[in-house]
């Protein structure tokens, strides 16, 4: 299987290419409905997930919603 | 016999964005030792506004500490801040963010200018509330008891402006009653103070300056009872409003007798 190198919140990690943001969240076991997930600055709304194909040396930020004032 | 019956003043409910709530007291969800403490803080304080932050998962634990584990999207207002954002376009992109990850549009916006005291950078503030009023969302600005600051904030199409009662994680309580008092009778958009209140005292004297509500973390989360300390700042924020819907008596230099003078022995 080919592996693609990307950034995954500020991290270099190889995960399984061909693949989607959605491919992503599946692999790291990521529930899509509470993660926002950032592409090279882009935000990709959820419905777009698994239309978004994901590239070598792409930053990926996925963040949710933590405690705070 | 008759019975009495408490006659609270009658108040009308807090409007923000055209969205009304019938708490005047919001809460964070930040610091607290244990979520159980906070879930059960929450309740007490009978908020229905509770702020949540935005930051990147944590990809090497195995269990998920999402706020939303916790917290029911069905049984509080999600009010997402910009907190620890010290620019106008990292506070926007985090917005942004919080829009896509959240329920509504609505922002605490906050543009931190100092480390040490956590104070607003009330340039980068007025540039992101403009940005992101312009987007369309619901922004409440955390700013400090400046009130040319606020007026701008509020021309910048701020739903809500936020004035510190004194910097944020310090418990001083209110610092600046007289600048809190201006904001509060120039704005026409709610004035929520923000940060600073301690303890119950504190909050009632915030809300007998005629503020429409306050938002506060620390005090609950640092409480050494945190659900004790959420009743007390429940009745604390009603019984500021009421005493000020109800007009506090003049104060006087002098004293002036409860007791008539008439009708004294001779």
């Amino acid at each position: 299987m080919n592996e693609i190198e990307i950034m995954v919140n500020g991290a270099p990690r190889r995960v399984p290419g061909p693949a989607t943001a959605a491919d992503l969240l599946r692999h790291l076991g990521l529930d899509p409905r509470t993660v926002v997930v950032e592409l090279n600055r882009q935000i990709i709304r959820r419905p777009q997930l698994s239309d978004i194909a994901l590239a070598e040396g792409d930053a990926v930020e996925l963040v949710h919603f933590v405690g705070g004032g | 016999m008759t019975t009495v019956h408490a006659a609270p003043a009658t108040d009308s409910p807090l409007t923000i964005g055209n969205r009304a709530f019938r708490s005047r007291l919001m809460v964070g969800t930040g610091k607290y030792r244990n979520n159980g403490d906070m879930v059960r803080a929450l309740e007490a304080s009978g908020a229905e506004i509770v702020t949540v932050a935005v930051r990147r998962v944590d990809l090497d634990r195995t269990k998920d500490e999402g706020i939303l584990y916790h917290l029911s999207p069905d049984q509080y207002f999600l009010l997402a801040n910009t907190a620890g954002c010290y620019t106008a376009d990292e506070a926007v992109r985090y917005a942004r963010l919080a829009r896509e990850a959240g329920f509504n549009e609505f922002v605490k916006l906050e543009v931190i200018g100092d480390r040490e005291t956590l104070l607003p950078d009330t340039e980068g503030l007025l540039t992101a509330a403009r940005v992101l009023a312009g987007e369309g969302f619901k922004v409440l600005a955390y700013t400090n008891d400046d009130l040319i600051t606020a007026l701008r904030l509020e021309d910048a199409g701020c739903a809500a402006v936020m004035p510190l009662a004194s910097p944020i994680g310090s418990g001083l309580g209110l610092l600046n009653p007289y600048g809190i008092r201006t904001i509060k009778r120039r704005l026409s958009v709610p004035v929520i103070v923000d940060a600073g209140v301690g303890t119950a005292s504190d909050a009632c004297l915030t809300m007998e300056q005629g503020v429409d509500g306050i938002l506060m973390n620390t005090a609950l989360a640092e409480a050494r009872d945190p659900v004790a300390m959420a009743t007390a700042m429940r009745l604390a924020v009603e019984a500021g409003r009421q005493a000020f819907l109800a007009g506090r008596m003049p104060k006087r230099e002098v004293a002036m007798p409860s007791t008539p003078n008439a009708g004294m022995l001779e």
